[in-house]
């Protein structure tokens, strides 16, 4: 197999200029799959027989859970090729994770608590799920706090590579943690084998959430690095070339 | 580098010679290792005068009370474990002497543990009856307590090795080590509830043995790569 496309991308010129190219495609493809699911989810999927209007904040409230464990294994996975690999562009790409994966997840945990009080009749349960979720949000703080700790930034990042590393064990656990204790949260709806227990007239614009958020997931991430890379290259001479000054 | 050197010694035996130096060390300082015990014990006390102090609402209490009190006296106490070797360079030395890095670490943990989780185990018959647990449920909590504190010492060994060196170590210590500690809280206190109801409590003890072996085995390779990171 053929590795020079993944060198090439640690090369910050390189990763900076591809990069800028494909913010707008992730852009543009978040507007459109979210427009459609909004619609979709909004508009067009009927309500529940049980819990009628209220459940369609499911529709911001499963993706951004989704992405908020999503962003901590990117985050994961770049730490791990930074330390790997000593990679610069890796490590800015961990880096900037943190901040976007930390507010998934408190938009996650602020939908949930508006959908448990009129469905649970509480904004908050000490619901096993709710509370990893917590944990995760923990978690992104914690990394953030040991990057904004240490002054240096090649120190910073070789540790909070670590830390994220070692975090990853809390992924398996959030996931299972519906299976190891009894809870409120309701089971998987999505990703179940076998007949899915949700209708397509309202699986269909979840997925399409789904899409949008990780596209705006992609984009912004993107932007963050780029600037992240930025800082960490302000002194080299491709970036006089790069922005035209 | 030592290994060339005719003194050069086995693994097995610098970490043996690790053991009881910081053994040698910590039990003529015994104010430093006493400290977390005496923490335990006053914030454990603390319970009671803060709610019910009848036995039957403290039994309910007693188990989240032990659990919370022990994490955080054992993270009152992982300052201890490297701070001192890494002011006077001793940990330097340990990390440039050839030897396995994760090997020396996990040695100085096991102390770290004998010093201060261990005196946590032995108080807890104490502290439970005071409580309001039953006798018969004192084998039970000092075989939660036995595996959960060494496995607190472990993790948190990880995050001694990030903040070593740092200005503002002690906060973020906590900050770093609490979330990974959740899974050793929920499944101690799980098991200690069950024993003081003196019921069947193999299903988390099984469990806080599998965070045992897996934080025995991951951790000390997490603390090296930490410590060498700090230490650069």
């Amino acid at each position: 197999m053929n590795w020079t496309w993944f060198h090439r991308f640690g090369s910050p010129p390189y990763f900076y200029r591809v990069a800028g190219k494909m913010i707008p495609w992730f852009a543009w493809l978040a507007a459109i799959t979210a427009v459609a699911g909004l619609v979709g989810g909004l508009g067009l999927a009927p309500a529940d027989y049980q819990q009628g209007e209220g459940y369609r904040i499911i529709f911001v409230h499963v993706p951004a859970a989704v992405l908020s464990t999503m962003a901590y294994s990117v985050m994961a996975v770049a730490a791990g090729v930074g330390l790997i690999w000593r990679m610069n562009v890796a490590h800015a790409v961990a880096a900037s994770c943190a901040a976007v994966g930390a507010w998934f997840t408190l938009v996650a945990l602020a939908t949930g608590s508006l959908w448990g009080r009129p469905m649970w009749g509480t904004y908050w349960a000490w619901d096993p799920r709710l509370t990893s979720e917590l944990v995760l949000l923990f978690l992104y703080l914690g990394y953030m706090g040991l990057r904004g700790a240490i002054d240096d930034t090649a120190r910073a990042d070789r540790a909070s590579a670590v830390l994220a590393l070692v975090g990853v064990i809390n992924l398996p656990i959030i996931h299972y943690s519906v299976d190891w204790w009894n809870s409120l949260h309701q089971g998987h709806t999505v990703l179940k084998f076998g007949k899915a227990s949700m209708p397509p007239s309202m699986l269909v614009p979840l997925l399409l959430m789904m899409l949008a958020f990780s596209f705006y997931f992609a984009a912004i991430l993107l932007v963050r690095a780029r600037g992240e890379v930025l800082r960490r290259e302000r002194n080299a001479r491709w970036i006089s070339e790069a922005i035209g000054a | 580098m030592s290994n060339a050197t005719p003194t050069a010694v086995s693994s097995a035996r610098a970490g043996w010679l690790l053991v009881q130096r910081d053994l040698r060390l910590g039990l003529r300082r015994p104010g430093e290792w006493l400290q977390p015990l005496v923490f335990f014990l006053v914030v454990t006390t603390l319970f009671p005068l803060a709610t019910d102090p009848q036995m039957s609402r403290l039994r309910d209490i007693a188990p989240g009370a032990l659990w919370v009190a022990a994490l955080l006296s054992s993270l009152l106490a992982l300052e201890l474990l490297f701070r001192e070797d890494g002011q006077d360079g001793s940990l330097e030395q340990l990390a440039v002497s050839g030897l396995p890095l994760s090997w020396l670490l996990l040695a100085k943990t096991c102390v770290h543990w004998l010093m201060t989780g261990l005196p946590l185990v032995l108080a807890a018959p104490l502290v439970a009856t005071a409580l309001g647990a039953p006798y018969a449920a004192i084998p039970g909590i000092l075989a939660a307590l036995l595996l959960g504190s060494v496995a607190l010492s472990l993790i948190g060994a990880v995050g001694a090795g990030l903040t070593l060196g740092l200005r503002r170590g002690g906060v973020l210590l906590a900050l770093l080590v609490l979330p990974l500690a959740v899974p050793v809280l929920i499944f101690g206190a799980r098991a200690t509830a069950l024993a003081i109801a003196l019921e069947p409590m193999a299903a988390p003890m099984y469990l806080l043995g599998a965070i045992v072996v897996l934080s025995a085995t991951l951790a000390p390779l997490a603390a090296a790569a930490a410590v060498r990171i700090s230490l650069e």
